[in-house]
């Protein structure tokens, strides 16, 4: 029997490459880096083509300075319900009743605000407090319980459908005060002057793309430090000036209409916050753990039902604030308000990339299946096209969409 | 050669990265029961699949003659068109479907209307039932059923089928005895119809009951198949074929010198989730520190459910016993406190219970500690990194980078990332449920140096196998478990494989 008692020496290491030697060398092949972000990057592909389809198709009215407004104003809130709901689906959950929680925190809103005379803010602290216990109320029953998302969230569906109604009395209520309104129609506009356009909005715009440059070239510089592989220096500055150029675009369009929306602020706000909520934090891995394999998770310790219940809490949390979003935009409170509204935010989610088997997903990701929803819409719309006929599209999109989840999770296969 | 029904030539049988059947050649004779056995992982049951359909004609090499004739399965339907049936391990029955509507799922019999017609049904599973000796009404839900029960069924299933050729994989394996020797007895009750059965089975004591021949596989090889009516053909004899294997230098030197009690574990009983049956009873074990404690115990002995229930009563109900850690008694409720209590379980199905396979690397390895690269719940990601490169150079994890999908990984490497996972809670006990399994000799290698780094650091270690010359070459202490009941703990030096199988196969009653 031979003794090998250093193992280590047994086989070669891999090279180990210094940080200066993987400053320069970073990967340069495109076709790689797109095939290895297949998934992510095929649907800003997706969402470009769209974007020109329709830009063609309506003759450059759809990125008009006014369309383009419009479009964030009318779809807001769907995109912060699908914040809420991706993350709801990398767990390997799903909401059913976000419209009706919609309705119902934009009715009790009203009720306080129109009805019974409150400050504005009392009605949104009110949506908020509604929105968590109606969060709270899922995730019991889901995590303690043990019942499926998917039954407790439509029965939730019916629940607070009715309460809706119970709450309103069955009519509608208009209108809120003008600081009420504010929140989805408001636009933050000439603080910083300017001839025809609003200074502002682009001061933003331009801290945005300098926010988005400097922390990219951070991680870039911790992925060096620590080895890891990294794009190429020129393919790293090329990506920077595309999303700059985009994001700048989109800024300097504001600007020549309204200024900027107060509700783009809240939406960039959430998008950010989440995005580093999935990302940095345990509770976000915990979430990507629980849906990428339950059992797993649960025997490496993590506490499988409070990250449930929590995110639940905070699906009714964001329901509200869409809630307060769309109350204010419609300037009150219908029976029917938000009616379908999840089937949207769920639609975003997964043409956006999430797994229908959980454990996938991004916020980000989230967004674009949002704003291919929305730039689909209203292009749409403004094409002429019916009602019956977008029906249509839409659901083919959302097939495709998750068809071609399914067809690359197949090739991707694990093996055996 | 007329007499014989079955005949498979050479067949050859390749995962990705194992080599799970290499040539075997297996003949049964017509109207016999012809046993086949060997260690878990041998490869007894990819045989019976290909020889099933489960693994299609074309994926794999060597052919199958039955009557005589070569023969081409696509699929299980192909295989049933010609009598031949598989009862696997796990019994396949729907368990809110009544007896007669399981018999006949799949194969439902339509009358003139095009509609099934229950009366018949029913009829028919009761005549069914009655030869195999079940006396249930047909409508009967499955689920209000014993496992015994159930196998029967099952065997009803497969008359129905006009089986002529019985495969049933560990048949006895969930039953207790009066169940078993009652399955025994139909066994040889179709064999007197002419029946021609194949059965796999660790309980060497049924084998020489009642097999006519026995076939031993040893490392995906048919290494000879023994007369059982031969004088010379007892327990000892088959032992010696399925462990005959030398000790090389397979298993890497280790110097052993144990410390102090670790871990211990006092009467130790846990009762099964849904049946009413002890899985567990009364186990009593410890472990030092800088030892390497083996439990060797065949496949339903309850090793799994032991480890399991010790690691925050992961599994099973009614768990009664005591757990000390460092000598100190400590409640482990959940899988959080035993991390805490510095308890590390490595899983017997890394793909089903051990890794997050869509996520990568370096996720996986913080998994279970994310609390040591995290402050105030955010995580530092680059500290992570570094933690997971680390991994990848000392556990020399072959990946691409440590952002690379973990699912893409060989069996190896995968072992290696949850191994890491393990080590990152920093435990002082670990305790490895086959971790070698499904793994290429190589990798084996890596993962006992890997096992004696630990030890030298000081840690304890169990390892749960199946495969005594792993135990043997790797332990300084071995338990055996039979039947949820440890039943006997030698040093490794009086060891041998024989001895320990004897311990293994030892049936209930004759335990203390």
């Amino acid at each position: 029997m031979t003794s090998i008692k250093t193992p280590s020496t047994e086989r070669p290491t891999p090279p180990d490459s210094t940080p200066t030697a993987a400053l320069h060398s970073g990967t340069n092949d495109l076709r790689a880096l797109v095939l290895n972000n297949l998934r992510q990057s095929g649907i800003y592909v997706a969402l470009v083509v769209i974007v020109a389809l329709f830009a063609v198709l309506t003759d450059g009215v759809l990125l008009s300075p006014g369309n383009i407004t419009n479009i964030v104003l009318q779809y807001s809130y769907i995109l912060v319900l699908a914040i809420g709901m991706v993350i709801l689906i990398i767990g390997g959950h799903i909401d059913l009743s976000v419209g009706s929680v919609v309705a119902l925190t934009g009715a009790v809103s009203a009720v306080l605000v129109i009805q019974q005379g409150h400050p504005w803010w009392i009605g949104v602290v009110a949506a908020l407090v509604v929105g968590v216990a109606v969060g709270a109320w899922h995730g019991f029953w889901v995590a303690y319980a043990g019942i499926p998302a998917f039954i407790v969230t439509l029965a939730g569906m019916l629940l607070f459908r009715g309460l809706t109604l119970r709450v309103l009395d069955n009519i509608s209520l208009s209108p809120f005060p003008s600081e009420y309104q504010q929140v989805a129609a408001g636009f933050l506009n000439g603080l910083l002057g300017g001839e025809g356009f609003d200074a502002f909005t682009l001061l933003i715009g331009a801290i945005a793309v300098a926010g988005y440059a400097v922390s990219g070239f951070r991680t870039r510089v911790a992925r060096i430090r620590y080895q890891q592989p990294v794009e190429s220096f020129p393919l790293f500055v090329a990506r920077v000036v595309l999303v700059g150029a985009v994001l700048m675009y989109f800024a300097w369009q504001l600007a020549h209409a309204r200024g900027l929306p107060i509700v783009l602020i809240i939406l960039a706000v959430l998008v950010l916050v989440y995005g580093l909520l999935t990302r940095r934090t345990v509770f976000g891995r915990q979430v990507y753990a629980i849906g990428g394999n339950l059992s797993a998770a649960a025997l490496s310790g993590v506490k499988v039902r409070t990250v449930n219940f929590w995110m639940f809490v905070n699906m009714g949390f964001l329901a509200a604030v869409a809630g307060v979003i769309y109350s204010s935009r419609s300037n009150g409170a219908q029976p029917a308000a938000g009616n379908m509204f999840e089937l949207d935010a769920i639609a975003a989610a997964f043409i956006g990339g999430a797994a229908v088997t959980g454990g996938v997903g991004t916020v980000v990701g989230a967004m674009v299946g949002g704003l291919i929803m929305a730039v689909m819409s209203n292009g749409m719309q403004l094409m002429g096209i019916d009602q019956s006929t977008q029906s249509v599209v839409k659901g083919l999109v959302l097939l495709v969409a998750v068809a071609f989840d399914v067809y690359n999770k197949r090739r991707a296969g694990t093996s055996r | 050669m007329d007499d014989t029904i079955l005949e498979m030539r050479r067949i050859t049988k390749t995962f990705p990265g194992v080599t799970a059947l290499e040539d075997v050649t297996l003949a049964v004779r017509r109207g016999e029961i012809h046993a086949i056995c060997g260690e878990n992982g041998a490869g007894k049951s990819t045989l019976m699949k290909v020889l099933s359909g489960v693994y299609p004609s074309g994926s794999y090499d060597g052919e199958i003659l039955f009557d005589g004739k070569p023969m081409q399965f696509r699929g299980i339907r192909d295989s049933e068109a010609n009598g031949i049936v598989i009862i696997h391990q796990e019994l396949a029955l729907v368990p809110y479907l009544s007896i007669a509507e399981n018999i006949f799922l799949g194969n439902e019999r339509r009358g003139r209307s095009g509609l099934i017609d229950w009366n018949f049904a029913n009829a028919e599973a009761a005549k069914l039932l009655a030869s195999v000796g079940l006396h249930e009404n047909p409508v009967t839900p499955v689920i209000q059923l014993g496992v015994g029960k159930q196998q029967l069924v099952e065997i009803a299933k497969a008359l129905s089928k006009k089986v002529r050729l019985l495969i049933l994989d560990e048949p006895t394996a969930a039953l207790n005895d009066i169940d078993s020797a009652h399955l025994l007895d139909l066994l040889r009750a179709l064999k007197e119809q002419g029946i021609t059965c194949i059965m796999i089975s660790h309980k060497l004591n049924e084998i020489t009951a009642i097999a006519d021949s026995t076939t031993v596989i040893r490392d995906g090889r048919a290494v000879e198949t023994l007369d059982m009516t031969a004088d010379d053909v007892n327990q000892q004899r088959i032992i010696r074929g399925m462990v005959g294997r030398d000790l090389d230098s397979f298993y890497p030197d280790r110097e052993s010198s144990p410390g102090d009690e670790v871990l211990r574990i006092e009467d130790w009983t846990v009762r099964h989730p849904v049946q009413d049956r002890m899985v567990v009873e009364g186990v009593g074990l410890s472990v030092r520190a800088g030892e390497v404690v083996g439990i060797a115990g065949l496949m339903g002995a309850g090793r799994t459910e032991l480890a399991m229930s010790v690691f925050g009563r992961s599994y099973g109900r009614d768990i009664r016993g005591r757990l000390f850690v460092h000598g100190r008694e400590v409640q482990a409720r959940t899988v959080a406190e035993a991390i805490d209590n510095g308890i590390a379980y490595v899983t017997e199905d890394r793909k089903r219970y051990g890794l997050n396979l869509i996520d990568d690397v370096r996720r996986n390895v913080s998994a279970a500690a994310l609390d040591r690269l995290s402050r105030l719940g955010w995580v530092n990601g680059n500290e992570e990194i570094k933690v997971a490169e680390t991994s990848r150079k000392e556990m020399n994890i072959r990946t691409p980078s440590v952002m690379a999908v973990v699912g893409k990984l060989s069996g190896g490497n995968q072992q290696k990332v949850v191994l890491s996972k393990w080590l990152f809670t920093d435990p002082d006990v670990l305790i490895l449920d086959e971790p070698t399994r499904g793994i290429d000799v190589g990798a084996k290698y890596e993962i006992y140096t890997i096992i004696n780094r630990l030890v030298a650091a000081g840690k304890a270690v169990i390892v749960i196998s199946s495969e005594l010359p792993e135990l043997l070459g790797m332990c300084d202490r071995i338990y055996t478990l039979a039947a949820g009941r440890i039943t006997g703990e030698m040093p490794v030096a009086e060891a041998t494989q024989e001895s320990l199988m004897e311990l293994m196969t030892k049936d209930k009653e004759l335990v203390g």
